[in-house]
């Protein structure tokens, strides 16, 4: 195993990386910006490097702070965590360049999925369903498209991630304002402003199998997570066994999924989001990092998928044994964000007291305390409370007391919205789909 | 007159409209960034824009955007 990490990120992610790199026995290092001199994640680690100003893009975004960092620190490999850099191909070749090891999946695989429309056509050669439409150029052939596709159609960036550059068009009229907007912003926020035009499914629910390509060229495919739970096309809650998937449908996605996965030689962790309607799914993209709702996986696998990135990196075996994974009960995430729940508007503001709640089968990722401000200059997660039960009943049954057990004060929270979700019926009854916050907040 | 004044903290990203202009209700004025998202600020009344803020300047909650008269 390596003897020391630096983690390249922030927040409950930094935290959740070096506490497990703590638990291996490896000297931890950090990283912060200006705004974030006296974080939790700062204090966690055992040295902490300062990269620059608040502004991600001079700080957690910029390549050369980062490979200044790793060259003063002697680290020995590096975590991107979710965000960031984590999906930058040519952050991870910068690190190998640095002398240091990348842990995630290799540079060429960032690649050849990180455009949408690239990682559409190698699944589809893999035999891994695909939804109908395609690449579009901003102009009026875009409609010859989202023609054969059939409206409603969603207009997505290629590069985009974070529900940044989605939207959907249910007029025919309105396709080519969209497909130009949407390239526009995709230009701005990732760089690039290809798009892809794919058909909408309105009922459909948002599953991702979690996958983990093995230091020996096996691939384990641990399970799905449904996060059909969203606003802004931004995950809300997660679980997972989904109560949408039957095991006959699982056991085709995850063969899918394996093949998928196999075919580009998949290494580390990532995730291969999938709709599903019914009893079937089309693929809808890999995001080849650690997601941030990996928990919920862990808690019903047992398995630390940090620890396990870092084997992956190390060339060593596994931590568990991968044709014998055992599912046990059932998990719940749910993101705590500093936001007004009324509109979904983004809230900074200084946390005045903090209190996680506690009780079995409750987890807190959390990357702040009492007195720490959460700035407008990164994203507005404050924690995520993770829930374990021996049924999805009990799974929710505690997650709602978890969530009236929770008490952040000074910051506007999404807590009332989380317990307004885990009271709905529908939710409930398991029968949600993507449209559910919509219709809470209809 | 009409003064609009931010929600939240955010950095100004975008000024959509000319110091001077005059715009109808609902035209978007200027376009905030808070936490990774892009927040129009749309005109309250119709009339006349005077700007309280410059591209690329932060603000905090509560502080002044534009002024309508």
């Amino acid at each position: 195993m390596f003897s020391s990490l630096l983690v390249a990120n922030r927040g409950e992610i930094a935290c959740r990386v070096l506490r497990t790199a703590k638990a291996l026995g490896i000297r931890t290092i950090a990283v912060y910006s200006e705004a974030d001199a006296n974080a939790l994640h700062v204090e966690l680690a055992d040295e902490a490097i300062a990269i620059g100003p608040s502004a991600a893009a001079a700080s957690y975004l910029s390549i050369p702070a980062m490979v200044a960092a790793i060259r003063s620190s002697g680290a020995e490999a590096v975590h991107p965590g979710y965000g960031f850099l984590s999906e930058n191909a040519g952050f991870a070749r910068a690190v190998e360049e640095a002398g240091a090891v990348w842990v995630g999946p290799r540079p060429e695989t960032i690649e050849a999925v990180g455009d949408k429309r690239a990682a559409r056509d190698v699944m589809a050669a893999a035999g891994v369903p695909v939804n109908d439409g395609g690449p579009v150029t901003p102009g009026p052939e875009a409609l010859a498209v989202a023609d054969r596709a059939g409206f409603p159609v969603m207009v997505k960036a290629a590069a985009g991630g974070g529900g940044i550059g989605m939207r959907i068009v249910e007029d025919r009229d309105d396709l080519v304002d969209a497909v130009a907007a949407t390239s526009a912003q995709a230009e701005r926020f990732f760089g690039d402003g290809s798009i892809l035009v794919e058909r909408y499914l309105p009922d459909a629910r948002h599953v991702e199998l979690q996958v983990l390509g093995l230091a020996d060229g096996r691939v384990a495919v641990l399970g799905e997570r449904d996060c059909s739970v969203q606003r802004r096309y931004q995950k809300v809650l997660e679980e997972t066994p989904s109560p949408g998937v039957s095991p006959e449908l699982r056991g085709r996605m995850v063969a899918a999924v394996r093949a998928g996965a196999e075919h580009i030689g998949y290494r580390n962790a990532g995730t291969f989001e999938c709709l599903v309607s019914g009893e079937d799914f089309v693929f809808l993209e890999v995001n080849a990092r650690l997601q941030v709702e990996h928990p919920v996986t862990e808690e019903v696998t047992g398995i630390d998928l940090v620890a396990e990135q870092l084997r992956v990196a190390a060339e060593e075996p596994p931590g568990f044994e991968p044709d014998v994974v055992a599912m046990r009960g059932h998990a719940i995430e749910l993101r705590v964000y500093a936001e007004d729940s009324a509109r979904f508007l983004p809230r900074p503001g200084t946390i005045s007291s903090y209190q996680e709640p506690e009780g079995p089968g409750i987890r807190v990722d959390g990357g702040f305390r009492a007195g720490d401000a959460i700035t407008p200059f990164y994203d507005p997660l404050v924690a995520k409370l993770v829930v374990h039960g021996g049924d999805r009943e009990q799974a929710i049954e505690r997650a709602r007391a978890a969530v009236d057990g929770f008490r952040i004060d000074g910051l506007t929270t999404n807590l009332g919205f989380l317990a307004e979700v885990l009271d709905d019926p529908q939710f409930r009854a398991g029968t949600y789909d993507t449209g559910l916050v919509s219709r809470l907040r209809g | 007159m009409t003064e609009m004044r931010a929600e939240m903290a955010a950095n100004v990203w975008k000024i959509v409209v000319e110091e001077g202009a005059s715009v109808a209700a609902g035209d978007t004025l200027v376009i905030l960034e808070s936490m990774k998202m892009e927040i129009p600020v749309e005109a309250e009344v119709a009339g006349t824009v005077h700007l309280c803020v410059e591209e690329g300047q932060a603000i905090g909650e509560d502080e002044p955007i534009v002024t309508i008269t």
